[in-house]
């Protein structure tokens, strides 16, 4: 095997582990969102494994790259990569969604290394922007992911942030939709239909990338793409599949937000081993 | 003849005056920075002003990202849009996360005047009153309107502060204290009190000057900020008075008098008597027409005060 090889079947390893780690404390809480987080578990691990800048033992780094999870829902995967970096003990996540806990059920700034609460979807892009315009007014040098759904993408103020993103030039943020094809009622493409998501991106003035979001072979030149890119903010349309990992999961609505009974995780992490 | 100034007026002067020393303010606008007077901060600071176009939730949001290390954003438009339209922003974006955004709407309450009811923001008092963490202030005039901007930027969390279109007649001093959540009782009585805000303090004064005609003397209290309501003077003018009217630019349901109310019935139960917008959309019309039909007038001020001292 290449370096590059072993790089990526070890980053595939941590894929696994995650998803059962997901699965773990959605069961223990009896809440929670799988089919979203099982879903975009390659691209955040693309981001704190391989892209962003980022120190685990000081959040507050200065130029640290900065990280929006506008899906908020998709907390678990943001824990569990953000516990699995070092932001905070791992035994933590077993207080997911419980009184007190500051893992909140969805995406919480109390958390170390979350830098904002999210949850009621749409809100997220338009805050990267505002990071991205400050960093250009302090001359400060990072870049602002934001991870988007593709449910959320229905949101009005997505498509504010989109036009504001493009107009103000900001080459320093990276949109990344995670497009799982599913939102809690059914497939988006029947609930509303948003195709062509890359030319409607495109129109709106972003430069788009389009890659397998479970595909660390795609998903790593594509961010590095980004860093190339003058002039326009980037959007990478990553296709994934909504549950991912987990047959019975799989492309399934109805794993949108139900937390599996302790048979159901068991089955779960046999297929994940 | 009392000097009148729009409050806006003042805002956008004294924005300019602390942009000039504070390089972290930035402002927003949805395209209306020539009513707000955001553009004086424009014209001196263009690379720190942004019109992000009609879009208040974008607006707020962005206010949130250039907050998160360390900015001062000022994000302005008309009341209307940003407390309705940008609710939801407010609410998570903003409070819930305790940004350090300001938010600042203009042209509220009937006085917008022609422009009618979907320009006439009524109810950004209650919007923002049910919000954690917010701060609302509605300054009495242009004075006023200074210290309070200058305030907010010392105050590290979400400010939302209300401003009108019309000039408003100056009532307060330079020297005056201004004091965020603190009241100011303009004129002492001890027979009733009236607690106003913004355009219906000087409209309060005028009725209390009717009132001691008939020997009633009249406290009256400018309570310009909204949230966290200043209990001490409430409870300690129902303990000294014993009746109280409210008056507001603002739908009676859940704005200053609702505020009152809920602490007096919680801590000196005495009579309430609210002078404010009933429940009902404004029109088009001129502000002095406006003011009389929605009855926000003094005479709609005495009234009230007769009735809240005929249930003592």
């Amino acid at each position: 095997m290449s370096a590059n090889e072993i790089i990526i079947d070890v980053l595939k390893k941590k894929a696994r582990q995650f998803r059962k780690e997901i699965l773990e404390i959605i069961t223990e809480a009896g809440s929670g969102h799988p089919g979203g987080s099982l879903s975009c578990v390659e691209i955040l691990i693309s981001l704190y494994y391989y892209k962003m800048k980022h120190k685990p033992d000081n959040p507050n780094w200065p130029v640290r790259d900065r990280f929006i999870m506008s899906k908020g829902h998709a907390s678990p995967a943001l824990y569990v990569t953000l516990a699995d970096c070092g932001y905070f003990p791992k035994e933590e996540l077993k207080t997911f969604r419980k009184l007190g806990s500051r893992l909140q059920g969805h995406v919480h700034i109390g958390v170390p290394g979350v830098e904002l609460s999210t949850g009621s979807l749409g809100q997220g892009l338009s805050v990267a922007n505002g990071i991205a315009l400050g960093a250009r007014i302090r001359k400060a040098n990072f870049n602002v992911y934001c991870l988007l759904g593709d449910g959320e993408i229905q949101e009005g103020q997505v498509w504010e942030a989109a036009m504001t993103a493009a107009h103000h030039k900001l080459d320093n943020i990276c949109a990344i939709l995670d497009c799982n094809k599913v939102q809690e009622n059914g497939p988006v493409a029947e609930i509303k239909n948003e195709e062509p998501i890359a030319d409607k991106w495109r129109d709106f003035g972003w430069h788009v990338i389009e890659i397998d979001g479970h595909d660390f072979k795609e998903l790593i030149p594509a961010l590095d793409e980004f860093d190339r890119v003058k002039g326009k903010p980037t959007f990478i349309l990553a296709h994934t599949v909504k549950g991912k990992g987990v047959s019975f999961m799989e492309g399934n609505a109805k794993w949108h937000g139900k937390a599996p009974k302790n048979e159901e995780l068991a089955l779960a992490l046999r297929e994940l081993d | 003849m009392m000097q009148m100034k729009a409050t806006r007026d003042a805002f956008g002067e004294t924005l300019v005056e602390l942009g000039r020393k504070n390089r972290k303010i930035v402002v927003l606008s949805g395209d209306l920075e020539d009513s707000t007077r955001a553009e004086y901060f424009k014209k001196e600071f263009p690379e720190r002003f942004f019109n992000l176009g009609i879009a208040e939730q974008d607006i707020l949001g962005t206010a949130v990202g250039l907050s998160l290390d360390g900015l001062i954003p000022f994000a302005c438009s008309f009341a209307v849009f940003l407390t309705n339209q940008g609710y939801g922003v407010l609410r998570i974006s903003i409070c819930y996360n305790k940004r350090n955004v300001k938010v600042i709407g203009s042209h509220a309450g009937l006085t917008v005047g022609p422009d009618g009811a979907t320009a006439q923001c009524l109810e950004d008092f209650a919007i923002t009153r049910v919000l954690p963490n917010i701060i609302t202030i509605s300054p009495v005039d242009a004075i006023e309107t200074e210290k309070a901007t200058r305030a907010m930027v010392d105050i590290c969390g979400p400010v939302y502060m209300r401003l009108g279109r019309a000039p408003f007649p100056i009532i307060t001093k330079d020297s005056d204290p201004f004091v965020v959540g603190k009241a100011n009782i303009l004129r002492e009585g001890k027979d009733l009190t009236i607690v106003a805000t913004g355009l219906l303090v000087s409209e309060s004064l005028k009725a209390a000057d009717v009132l001691a005609k008939e020997n009633i003397e009249t406290r009256v209290i400018n309570m310009h900020t909204i949230k966290p309501i200043d209990q001490e003077a409430i409870i300690q003018a129902a303990k000294e008075t014993k009746a109280i009217v409210t008056a507001e630019e603002h739908q009676i349901n859940g704005g200053l008098g609702s505020a009152v109310a809920e602490v007096l019935g919680k801590n000196v139960p005495v009579p309430v008597e609210m002078v404010a917008v009933k429940d009902t959309f404004g029109e088009s019309g001129d502000e002095e027409g406006l003011l009389k039909k929605y009855h926000l007038k003094d005479v709609d001020i005495v009234d009230a005060a007769r009735r809240a001292l005929e249930r003592k």
